[in-house]
């Protein structure tokens, strides 16, 4: 290893030596507040070595990660999410008892897990990323473990987030008996269009396909989705929404795109369907929910089929609308999340709808987060969640994937429906007016979030310009 | 230069108003008014130097880059067939405060705020010129006016709102793939990729595509004007809207339909539209007739004067696939003038149910004894419904038949009973409410000073373009004949300011000979 690749390393040092340093302090002295201060004080400095590193890029840590420009938008999304979440999860905890300080510690695991699949580029390098994530993520459900539902929902994703390894395993295994190869890169020449591909190999894809599919949640790997949305804690509910999901689905683009699996037709059409019956599932099921949560996460299904649309597209433009996709959708996601942790109590989270009655006229402005959120999710203009289905469809339509264009539109006017009714539930009158006291860093994560979502609806330019300076990955 | 300002004025207005709500219900109706006055200054301020502009193509442009990466800027134009939209748009707006002025009591803020939001999503309708703006306007003004009609609506609004939501934004959907398609066209034909409208204008499409992608369009115009199978959720919407909500609805809305219609779906596929004329007129009698019937059997008031609209709505349809200056002269026509008299009918049914507290026409009777100024405002409007010479809708539907009866003289024939229909049901209307047996004792009291003065206005409003057209229709010449142009593909040299009826009048032998040999 030379100087320049512990440079380049910058990030994940300070992700990985976060914990260890959050574990001594523990030992010396249990304060939440210290734990968090230091907590943020890490995250902003692992985004702010991103800086440092930008300029190295691309630079190969062969043969495990690369570290292009394309990783480092991702780990720049990842750490700017896991800032937000960190003051969410603050202010969602401090008020619980037992011990709190040990969450921020599994957080960073969670996010150092999340960080590598982003520049993996090789097997081993996948499955470590995506375990490092997967097991931190099962203390992480399960942490406020007096409460109901949150074993239940930790024991469900083990089993269930297991099993998808297996799979992921098998299909690697696979593969590497065809080809002797573990690289990304190494396999181009086998899916190419002229050359066939063999049914070992077909077979190896499709397992970790499967295994890719469990993690992002689309069917019908789907099922565990709105069970431990319910179940984990809302912070939690968030990083499983965005950060897990969008570092999956990072590599997922990265992965397809380098072997450039859209040019086999099984892969195709297997792919197609997945993304159909995600839209539709997710979003006929969303119509009955009446749990918040679980609604977000029927969503989430959706929206995961609607994201499906730009591997298939196999475009530079598919690849950068899925990066304007995934962004969007984290902001929106968070808001959401967001609202909904703040007015959680202590002794359950707040996703019944009678917790958000009457909202508008009792909290007009934590209403109003919640709103534009639901609107982005919706995808109605001046907020980010229709632009970046504009380029979704766009990038869709450019490939001539109508009949995928055609069923995500189809499909949000069905979504309509469920996130009009959220909000109609916000404004109907309640009897009682509850209100919400909010701390000053609170409010500044809904005034950002809000902001972005307001801004990337109108202004998408700012975003778009600044995906336009990272090239694709190289 | 200042198309931008009149949108940014009614955002930040409403935003304002919103603010200011907290504080003072009075302080935002006023405001509200003050940014709607503002709006409506400037547009007429426009109107009266119209003629400075000369033979541009558009008054007043404004262009600037929004996504630039995809073809995407913020284009806005002005030109005749606009800016009488605008000064429509303005008008019934400031209308719409007033008559909410004692009506909405609660959360007026928010309510001035999704009122003036909707105002600028349609003012940008009117104006946008690029198709990605004119589609982000387009679904601007649906929010909004879905809290007004949630939050403020009578008995069945969420009901009612969720319908309207889901209907115009799914049909807006459709719209928006079209559009992308005819983007991709242009851009795959020319290398150019683009979705400023006039670049668009002279696409090459195939016969096939150019069907798909119209048929795209036609969803939004089609549901939102509306025309007949896709009427569904407009007796729903502004039945249960507040007054202010349906006042918009009828007067502005739907015009945002038949806008589109002229100025979008007929010059951007010429072919395709031609070839679906005769649908297009049969899609407009049976609104005609159908709507009329369906008119005739309504018992709830505002029930009723939203099925006119379906009938009124006929007219446009009807003229628009006429495909001549004359008919599209009646289309324009009837876009102002069924704005002010649904609009007029709209708020007397307000009013009546701001003193009875019913929508029921079996309960209402005699009211005239008591409300003789209400009961001529209703005599002298349901008059203008069924197209009395001498109020501006017989100008209007005379033109449209005038037009059509040149395209094909079964249609004219066919839409003219709608005209005996709508006489019909616009007498019951007057008979039921304020003639004929009183149904129980009502103390109520007569028209206010503040709604003598709107309904003054419109009455006003409705005499004038009955008398004297001219306005309008020279305003509007020019753009008909650059929309007529570029559908017949001629370059027409100097459409000259005269009037579309003038030039129809004039050369009426030579048309009359032809149509005897």
């Amino acid at each position: 290893m030379t100087r320049l690749d512990f440079l380049c390393l910058l990030p994940f040092l300070i992700i990985a030596g976060a914990p260890v340093i959050i574990m001594l302090v523990v030992t010396l002295s249990r304060n939440f507040k210290i734990v968090y201060g230091l907590s943020l004080v890490m995250f902003v400095a692992a985004f702010l070595s991103l800086f440092i590193i930008m300029s190295h890029a691309p630079h190969s840590l062969d043969p495990l990660l690369i570290i292009d420009s394309y990783g480092i938008l991702f780990l720049g999304i990842i750490y700017f999410a896991a800032i937000l979440i960190s003051i969410l999860s603050y202010d969602y905890l401090k008020n619980h008892t037992g011990e709190r300080e040990e969450y921020f510690i599994i957080l960073f695991v969670a996010v150092l897990g999340a960080s590598v699949l982003v520049v993996a580029e090789h097997f081993i390098s996948f499955f470590l990323g995506l375990e490092t994530l997967s097991i931190s993520l099962y203390l992480l459900i399960a942490y406020l473990k007096k409460r109901d539902y949150t074993i239940e929902a930790g024991v469900k994703f083990l089993v269930i987030a297991s099993l998808a390894t297996a799979f992921l395993l098998f299909g690697m295994g696979l593969i590497y008996a065809e080809t002797g190869a573990m690289s990304f890169r190494e396999f181009i020449p086998v899916t190419g269009k002229s050359a066939g591909i063999s049914p070992l190999m077909l077979t190896g894809f499709g397992l970790i396909l499967a295994g890719i599919g469990f993690k992002l949640a689309v069917v019908p790997f789907h099922m565990w989705t709105p069970d431990i949305y319910q179940g984990a804690p809302v912070p939690v509910t968030a990083f499983v929404a965005t950060i897990s999901k969008g570092a999956v689905m990072a590599l997922a683009l990265r992965l397809f795109f380098t072997i450039r699996g859209f040019d086999n037709n099984a892969l195709f059409i297997i792919l197609s369907a997945i993304s159909i019956l995600s839209m539709f599932t997710g979003n006929l099921l969303a119509l009955r929910q009446t749990n918040m949560k679980r609604l977000l996460a029927y969503s989430s299904i959706a929206h995961m089929g609607y994201l499906l649309i730009t591997l298939l597209a196999g475009t530079d433009s598919g690849i950068k609308a899925a990066i304007f996709y995934i962004v969007a959708y984290m902001i929106t996601t968070l808001g959401a999340f967001a609202v909904i942790s703040v007015l959680s109590g202590q002794e359950r989270d707040a996703d019944q709808p009678e917790d958000l009655k009457g909202l508008f006229w009792s909290n007009p402005w934590i209403a109003s987060v919640l709103t534009l959120a639901l609107l982005s999710l919706a995808g109605i203009p001046l907020t980010a969640g229709f632009i970046s289905k504009f380029f979704l469809v766009l990038a869709g339509v450019k490939s001539g994937l109508w009949l995928l264009a055609f069923s995500l539109i189809i499909n949000s006017v069905i979504s309509l429906y469920y996130y009009l009714r959220i909000i109609k539930t916000m404004f109907t009158v309640a009897e009682t007016k509850k209100s919400f006291p909010l701390s000053f860093s609170t409010n500044i994560v809904l005034a950002i979030l809000a902001a972005g979502i307001f801004f990337l609806g109108i202004l998408p330019s700012i975003l778009t310009e600044f995906i336009n300076k990272f090239p694709s990955f190289n | 230069m200042i198309l931008q300002h009149l949108i940014l004025i009614l955002l930040a207005g409403g935003i304002i108003a919103w603010i200011a709500g907290k504080w003072s219900p009075i302080a935002t109706r006023f405001i509200s008014l003050i940014t709607v006055v503002t709006d409506f200054i400037l547009v007429l301020i426009l109107l009266i130097n119209q003629g400075e502009y000369g033979q541009k193509q558009w008054m007043e442009e404004f262009t600037a880059l929004w996504i630039p990466q995809f073809g995407i800027g913020i284009h806005l134009a002005l030109d005749g067939l606009s800016l009488l939209m605008l000064i429509l748009t303005f008008f019934i707006g400031i209308l719409a405060i007033l008559v909410s002025w004692k009506e909405i009591t609660s959360n007026t803020g928010f309510f001035h705020f999704n009122l003036l939001w909707i105002l600028a999503g349609i003012t940008g309708v009117f104006l946008s010129l690029d198709l990605f703006l004119f589609y982000f306007f387009w679904e601007l003004m649906l929010v909004p006016m879905y809290f007004l009609i949630g939050i403020w609506g009578h008995e069945n609004r969420i009901y009612a709102s969720y319908k309207f939501f889901i209907f115009t934004q799914a049909s807006g959907l459709l719209m928006f793939l079209a559009i992308l398609g005819l983007y991709l066209v242009h851009g795959n034909n020319t290398g150019n990729y683009t979705f400023n409208y006039q670049q668009l204008l002279g696409t090459t499409i195939s016969p096939a595509m150019e069907w798909l992608l119209m048929a795209g369009f036609l969803a939004a115009f089609l549901v939102k004007l509306p025309a007949v199978p896709f009427h569904n959720w407009l007796p729903d919407a502004h039945t249960e809207a507040p007054t202010a909500g349906s006042l918009i609805l009828a007067a502005l809305m739907l015009k945002t339909g038949a806008y589109g219609l002229i100025r979008f779906a007929v010059p951007l596929f010429p072919d395709a539209s031609a070839a679906f004329a005769p649908v297009g007129m049969i899609l407009g009698v049976t609104g005609i007739l159908y709507g009329a019937k369906l008119t005739y059997a309504q018992t709830d008031l505002k029930r009723l004067v939203a099925y006119t609209s379906v009938s009124h709505m006929g007219f446009i349809i009807l003229g628009v696939y006429a495909f001549n200056e004359l008919a599209y002269q009646g289309v324009v026509m009837q876009m102002i003038v069924h704005a002010i008299s649904t609009g007029a009918l709209f708020i007397i049914a307000g009013q009546i149910y701001e003193r009875l507290h019913t929508r029921d026409l079996n309960r209402m009777g005699g009211l005239w004894e008591q409300m003789p100024a209400l009961g001529s405002m209703g005599l002298l409007f349901s008059m203008a419904s069924l197209g009395l010479p001498g109020l501006g809708n017989f100008i209007a539907e005379f033109l449209t038949l005038a037009g059509t009866f040149q395209t094909s003289i079964l249609f004219a024939t066919l839409a003219s009973l709608g005209l005996i229909a709508a006489t019909v049901y616009s007498l019951r209307i007057v008979q039921k409410i304020f003639f004929g047996r009183k149904e129980s004792e009502y103390v109520t009291n007569d028209l206010s000073v503040r709604e003598a003065v709107v309904m003054g206005v419109m009455v006003i409003t409705i005499l004038f373009t009955g008398l004297y057209p001219k306005p309008v229709t020279d305003t509007v010449a020019p753009a008909i004949s650059n929309i007529i142009g570029a559908k017949e593909n001629q370059g027409r040299s100097e459409p000259g300011r005269q009037s579309g009826a003038v030039i129809y009048i004039e050369t009426l032998p030579e048309k009359l000979k032809g149509l005897n040999n």
